[in-house]
């Protein structure tokens, strides 16, 4: 027992240890890419607005003026303090971004995954049993058209239906313009802050606003759960250990809840958190569908404004979160199946 | 990174271990292709059509359309706006009075031109990497592995949306050209992965090393065995990645990255519009180009989901023992 706990520990500093050198490659990639460019950030930004003098001005303050390599110094130094820079147009530091709209992104994307999961897996679940019959083919073929469907689309698609010709559902925004102020901010995440202020009403309001961007996501991530769970479950399927549970008697059913499916998660689950990179890109995209104040949003009116530093930092978080994602997983992978160690 | 290699392990393996060089292999493949039955044959032909349909669409896109893609008049009187499905315009007009189906189909044109020259972009780029990392080894090797592993681990939407704000900040402005870079950036890594993977196992093969025992230059070597043994899963990844980029070409226009719109028909730009249509309940500048790429993008994936269990021999045979191992949609999951 000691002696697999000191393997397993060792699997995770060899694993955080791996780690650091892909970050070092990624933050590196980020700062080429932005300073490549020829021209500075600061007139890229600013360059419309202000007299040459103030952009000198500006450039100094920024630290623009500096030889390229304290530049990439100062901004390795800043991300490993968690400084992520400042915005050039509207000198908001990174994190103040990722406080005001982190929240929502995250509230978006971990419910876009619950719907993934409520629809992906019994789906799954149910095509395997069905194998090779009509509805197997009828399920994997949806599989195939939410993952071939623009996340942009379907949700348009979504906001005309439920919308527009239902009136259900609204389809801009986080909450209501005369709700939202009237939720006290304690952990920045609305929904989470609505409940927590015990208005109801408010937290209503502010669901109803969640289920269409949540669905739209969800469904991108939907067809993936459906091969991947189907395929392991019917792996699972012609398992010994099935076939035991079968000998001895056991009912159909039981033997696919209780033997296979436990054993086939394993894998969905390791595979699911992988599309994490999936699930931000389509976190952009629906969020500008849906006016969704998370952090993409912030992102894409940035490079409209072209606002090298506000991207480079964005960007920098967005590689940062699939990293530690990645690394949680395999942690999280080493700690269920003993086989996975150094 | 050891959790996304992982995921992309399966592509690799489902393109197969190489078969040793056999000048009937095509001959194989072929016989391969008609033996292919049911469900998986189906498929394979209604998404080759499909494909078809769309080829057919971008290249005579001037003969096939009723109007061009940013003509908003018509013998000197300008057409309706935002008019609703009618004889004259089959698909309605978008708010600047341009004839929707006009540019769907010129959409796919654009679509294929961007689609081709990504990939053969990313495979010319990656393809020989693979070879030479794999083949060479050493410190280039570990290099550049580390930059495609940082690469693929990158969101690869955000990737080309950077990509693509560089290069229309900076060099060429956006066209056709910038947005199939931002798009080639993204999948040079699988080509990459999948070819030096294989050419790490087909360098220990006997027949390369007889080659080189007989003083064959690596330049040989490689060009001359190596490369017939690895490109064979080339053409599935190229037609996933085909897939797959015509889902990020229309995210990159949806966010005003891609074509822009005087240039050429985009769908994503067109459903960028549509956003504000929809609220007013406007369905068909949505509903068209979104139709457009959404079957486009099946089409592609079911030709591409044929070939591999077509080319791929490993496939093949597990589909005529008696217990089926559905080894396919497993691996398209993977590689996504």
């Amino acid at each position: 027992m000691a002696r697999s706990s000191r393997s397993l520990g060792l699997f995770i500093v060899a694993r955080l240890i791996l780690a650091v050198p892909m970050v070092l490659i990624l933050l590196t990639v980020v700062f080429l890419l932005m300073r490549v460019a020829p021209g500075d950030p600061v007139s890229a930004a600013l360059g419309a607005h202000l007299s040459e003098a103030q952009l000198e001005q500006r450039r100094a303050a920024a630290g623009f003026d500096r030889p390229l390599i304290v530049q990439y110094g100062d901004y390795l130094g800043g991300v490993a303090t968690g400084d992520f820079g400042r915005t050039i147009t509207d000198n908001r530091s990174i994190t103040q971004i990722l406080v005001d709209n982190g929240g929502a992104t995250l509230t978006l994307t971990v419910a876009a995954l619950l719907v993934a999961v409520i629809l992906g897996l019994p789906l799954g679940l149910w095509a395997a049993r069905r194998r090779d019959k009509w509805d197997d083919l009828v399920i994997r073929l949806f599989g195939i058209v939410t993952f071939a469907a623009p996340v942009f689309f379907v949700g348009l698609l979504l906001q005309l239906l439920f919308g527009k010709t239902l009136g259900w559902l609204p389809t801009s925004g986080q909450a209501a313009p005369i709700v939202a102020p009237t939720v006290p901010e304690k952990t920045h995440i609305l929904l989470l802050d609505a409940a927590l202020s015990g208005d109801w009403s408010a937290f209503d309001d502010v669901f109803r606003h969640l289920i269409l961007p949540a669905v739209s996501l969800g469904l991108l991530v939907t067809g993936v759960l459906i091969r991947l769970s189907r395929v392991n479950v019917i792996q699972t399927m012609r398992s010994d250990y099935v076939e035991a549970a079968r000998a001895r008697g056991i009912r159909e059913g039981a033997v696919v809840v209780r033997h296979a499916l436990r054993n086939a998660l394993v894998p969905v689950i390791t595979v699911t958190g992988l599309q994490v990179a999936l699930l931000l890109g389509g976190a952009v995209l629906t969020e500008e569908t849906f006016n969704w104040p998370g952090v993409g949003n912030q992102l894409v009116s940035y490079l409209n404004g072209r606002d090298y530093t506000a991207v480079q930092g964005l960007i920098t978080v967005f590689a940062l979160v699939v990293v530690v994602v990645s690394l949680l997983i395999d942690i999280v992978n080493a700690l269920v199946d003993p086989r996975i160690r150094y | 990174m050891s959790a996304i290699p992982a995921a992309e392990a399966a592509p690799t393996r489902g393109a197969g271990p190489n078969p040793p060089p056999d000048a009937r292999r095509t001959g194989r493949r072929f016989a391969a292709l008609r033996s292919a039955r049911g469900v998986p044959r189906a498929l394979l032909l209604v998404g080759t059509v499909m494909t078809a349909v769309f080829v057919v669409l971008a290249v005579f896109a001037p003969l096939i359309a009723p109007y061009g893609f940013d003509q908003y008049t018509d013998g000197g009187h300008r057409f309706a706006k935002l008019a609703g499905p009618s004889a004259q315009h089959l698909f309605g007009t978008t708010v600047q009075s341009v004839d929707v189906l006009s540019r769907v189909v010129f959409g796919a044109r654009t679509a294929l031109e961007v689609v081709v020259l990504a990939v053969v972009f990313s495979v010319l780029i990656g393809v020989p990497l693979g070879l030479l990392s794999g083949y060479f080894g050493g410190l280039l090797d570990r290099f550049l592995v580390l930059v495609m592993d940082a690469l693929f681990a990158f969101p690869y939407l955000l990737l080309a949306i950077v990509i693509a704000f560089l290069l229309s900040n900076v060099v060429i402005g956006g066209g056709v050209v910038t947005t199939a870079l931002a798009i080639t950036v993204i999948y040079v890594p699988q080509y990459f992965r999948v070819v030096r993977a294989s050419t790490l196992s087909a360098r220990e093969a006997t027949y390369v090393e007889a080659a080189r025992a007989m003083g064959a230059p690596a330049r040989t070597v490689i060009s001359r065995y190596l490369f017939v043994n690895v490109v064979h899963s080339v053409p599935v990844i190229a037609t996933l990645n085909a897939a797959d980029a015509i889902l990020t070409l229309a995210g990159l226009g949806f966010l005003g990255y891609g074509i822009q719109p005087t240039e050429a028909a985009e769908w994503g730009y067109d459903l960028q519009r549509a956003i504000a249509d929809a609220g007013a309940g406007i369905w068909w500048t949505a509903l068209y180009p979104g139709l457009a790429i959404t079957l486009l993008v099946i089409a592609l994936t079911l030709v591409g989901e044929g070939l591999n269990e077509v080319v791929n021999p490993a496939l093949r045979r597990s589909r005529s023992r008696p217990v089926r191992l559905p080894a396919r949609p497993e691996r398209k999951a993977a590689d996504r």
